[in-house]
Formats: C-alpha cells, structure tokens, sequence
C-alpha cells in the first residue's frame, strides 16, 4: 500500500451512514426545490396551484421544526463509488453502513419500514435481507469515496413496472408501455413525480430520465421507476481534507 | 364550500359533502393500515376502539416511545405522521364502513369503484390529503391518544387526538361523484394525442 493512499475508517462511514439517512428524509436539494417553484411558474389550474403552495410549505415546516419531509422513511440505498488510491476494506463498510442505517432508525428514532417478505417481521432497524441496498461503483477520482444515500420511498416505488417486449415490438412498444404505466400509476404515486425509464403534461412530472444498457438480440425489455415530489438525497465526500456532507 | 367537524359525525353531514369541498377535522382521528386491516378482516382479530361515525387515516407513523403521562397518555409521542397510499387498500373500504360504521377515509391517490359504492350505499366519503407532506400534517396532530393491535407497530390502529386537521379535499362523495374518474379520463383522452407526438404509429 502507497502511504499517499486515503484509508477509510469504517467508523466514519458508520457515522456518515446515519448522519445521511436522518438528513436526506429533513432537507430537499436545491435543484428539487428549484423544480418546485418552476413547476408553480408554469401552472395554470387554480387547486394545482394551491396544492404545489402546499408542498412547498411543506419543506419549508419540516427545515423549520426540524422534522421528517415524509412519515415514508424508504428503504435505504446507498449509491457507492470509490476513487483511485483509496484504501478500504469492502466487506467493513457494508457493515458499516447497515450498522448506520440501524443507528439512524433506533436512535432518532424513525420508522422501520423495511419488512420480510414471506414473514412481514419487522426487525424495526431499517434493515434486513439485501437492505440497505449498497450499489459500489469505482470512479477515476484520486483519493475520495463518495456516499450517496437515498431514502426510496414506496408510495412511488408500488408504481414500478417491468415488460419484457420482444424486438418485433420495436420502440413503439416500449413508449406505449410508458405511457401506460405513468396513466396506470396516476396520483398514486404522490405526483408531481420524476419518471425513470430503463431500456435495456401540466405539472404531472418534473423530469423523465432515460437510461440504457446493452441488451440480448432475443430481448425488448423496459422497466418503469416513478420517483414521488419528494425526491429526497444526502452525500457524504471522504477525501484526505475530512468529510464533507452535501446534496 | 367549507366544513368544519368535530368528530364523530352523523349521516346526514356526510351525505352533504360534495367533490371540490373542504373539510377540517377536530377530535378524534384514528390511523390504520395494510397490516392492521389484514388482521382485522382476513384474520379475525377485533379492536375495543369505538370507530362509529369516526374518519380513519391511511397511515403508519414515526413514533418516539416515552413514558405515558398527560401529554403522551399511550406512552408514545408523534414524531412525524403522514399519509399513504389508499388504493392498496381498496378491498377495505366496505367491511370498516358495514362493521365498524366508519364515515370517512382520509388518504392519498384515491379509492376504486367497490368504495366509491360503499360511500354512496352506507354514507361515506373519501378525503384527500396532499401525499408527501407530513411535516405540515404532525403541525395538525395535538397527540396520540390511544393504540391498539400494537404488535402490528408502526401499522399499530393509533388513535389520534387531532386540530384544525386540514383543509382535506372531498375527493369521493356519497353521490358517485369521483375527482379521480374525471382525472383518469381526462388522462385517457389525451393518450392518443401524447403517442402520436411521440412518433408511435396507431
């Protein structure tokens, strides 16, 4: 090991974890609650009108009494990604992030909303078999880890689809399934929302995100992933200089 | 038009909601959920809570364990409390209302056809809470009173003690009236139009 090398404490990374987790479910990033008040620029029906002023007043009462966005703490998925020259040991920062995660949800204390799914037990700690989610992606940045955490709540993830089209249904098919699952998925999913699609109107939705991977001649598949208006995140940057906490 | 109830609330006043009304709620408030109603209608399981002329809320809240006193007379404090989606749980509606004469579903997203004609056959209605937020919603939330089918926690049936619970949105009234259906068609209308702007031939 090069002595250059940032080493990452798996202490720290428990302590991010939960600092994250209680985080991202108070305070919106500001390029959400940039959308918010664009999406209120451009609105042009009066109770669509009064229920975005609703929202946002909602953001404002949870920063101002310091409380949850929504009672729906999610489940818990960090997005991993670690830079060149770091030092970690992968299996030790799994387990720090679970123990985080436990921590956030005994001690704050928030909502255990993760469950078994044959048994329904709730182990009240946020966790359990393959929860927290922890995707670990590796970067071309020197010398810092990067944590993402995302409380996915399930109002929106309920209004997840998935087809396997086949190729002669072309991508005529696969924008018909969009369509119909974004009118499927309604008000149900807390709209305005952030619609994700994955290949290989008025204030209905902020965005839709579109990303590919490559697939098998045989296959056409798409899936659909709603994300609700509260499109909740939290980051914390390792470098050498210490931890910095952000969007 | 506006209504303001302290609950319960009998027939008649709630036979008066009309969609596009507005109603804040005083009082009790009890909070119910996916577990909660299984237990309660697929397996047997019965509560000692009077929920006659009374609202439910779809919810299962964050809660803080304390010592019970007069302020937190279940041992439990509100920490955030919010609302979930209704549709999940649809096949509800009739047996809370037949079994237990609850007037009012508070919720997100909308009821379906078996309780929009519950509403109209027993005297019910369907009030819409903005999803997503909570934080304002707890402002409303004075305590919790009660809990039972605790061993179901967080999907315990709470008992709220509430004020000023709203301005909720009469979503579904006892007439068959249904901001939903007017959505979902006019959603269904517009279908053709956004496929063919998006090259999709017919």
């Amino acid at each position: 090991m090069s002595p250059d090398k940032l080493r990452i404490d798996p202490q720290a990374v428990e302590e991010a974890a939960k600092l994250l987790y209680i985080r991202a479910l108070k305070v919106l990033p500001d390029d959400v609650k940039t959308g918010f008040r664009r999406l209120d620029a451009a609105e042009s029906d009066g109770t669509a009108k009064a229920i975005l002023a609703t929202m946002i007043e909602n953001i404002a009462v949870a920063e101002r009494t310091d409380n949850l966005l929504c009672q729906d703490t999610g489940i818990p998925i960090f997005n991993v990604e670690i830079g060149r020259e770091v030092d970690l040991d992968g299996v030790a920062l799994k387990a720090a992030i679970r123990r985080g995660v436990a921590r956030a949800t005994r001690e704050y204390p928030l909502r255990s909303s993760v469950v078994h799914p044959i048994t329904r037990v709730n182990e009240h700690t946020s966790c359990g078999r393959g929860v927290p989610v922890i995707n670990i992606d590796f970067v071309d940045r020197p010398g810092a880890l990067r944590l993402e955490m995302i409380p996915k709540g399930s109002g929106s993830e309920n209004g997840s689809f998935l087809r396997m089209l086949i190729p002669a249904d072309g991508l005529d098919g696969v924008k018909k399934f969009v369509i119909d699952c974004v009118m499927q998925a309604g008000g149900k999913v807390c709209p305005p929302t952030i619609v994700g699609v994955g290949l290989g109107g008025d204030s209905t939705a902020f965005a839709v995100h579109v990303e590919t991977a490559a697939t098998h001649i045989t296959m056409n598949p798409v899936a659909v992933n709603i994300q609700c208006h509260s499109a909740r995140r939290a980051t914390a940057i390792f470098t050498a200089k210490g931890v910095e906490i952000g969007f | 038009m506006h209504h303001d109830f302290r609950m319960p609330v009998g027939e008649a006043k709630i036979r008066a909601l009309k969609i596009g009304d507005t109603v804040t709620l005083n009082g009790a408030l009890f909070g119910i959920r996916d577990a909660t109603q299984i237990h309660m209608f697929d397996r047997g399981r019965t509560t000692r809570f009077d929920m006659n002329g009374h609202a439910v809320i779809h919810t299962a809240p964050n809660v803080r364990k304390t010592p019970r006193s007069n302020e937190h007379p279940a041992g439990y404090a509100p920490v955030c409390i919010g609302t979930t989606t209704s549709a999940r749980m649809e096949r509800f509606t009739r047996p809370l209302m037949r079994q237990y004469g609850v007037r009012l579903i508070i919720g997100k997203g909308g009821l379906g056809p078996d309780s929009a004609a519950a509403f109209g056959e027993l005297g019910g209605a369907y009030l819409a809470i903005i999803g997503g937020t909570a934080a304002l919603e707890t402002t409303w939330v004075e305590a919790i009173e009660d809990v039972d089918l605790d061993d179901l926690n967080p999907e315990s049936l709470w008992k709220f003690q509430v004020r000023g619970f709203g301005p909720l949105l009469v979503a579904m009234d006892a007439h068959g009236g249904s901001l939903y259906d007017k959505v979902t068609a006019t959603a269904e209308a517009r279908r053709a139009t956004v496929l063919a702007a998006m090259g999709v031939k017919a």
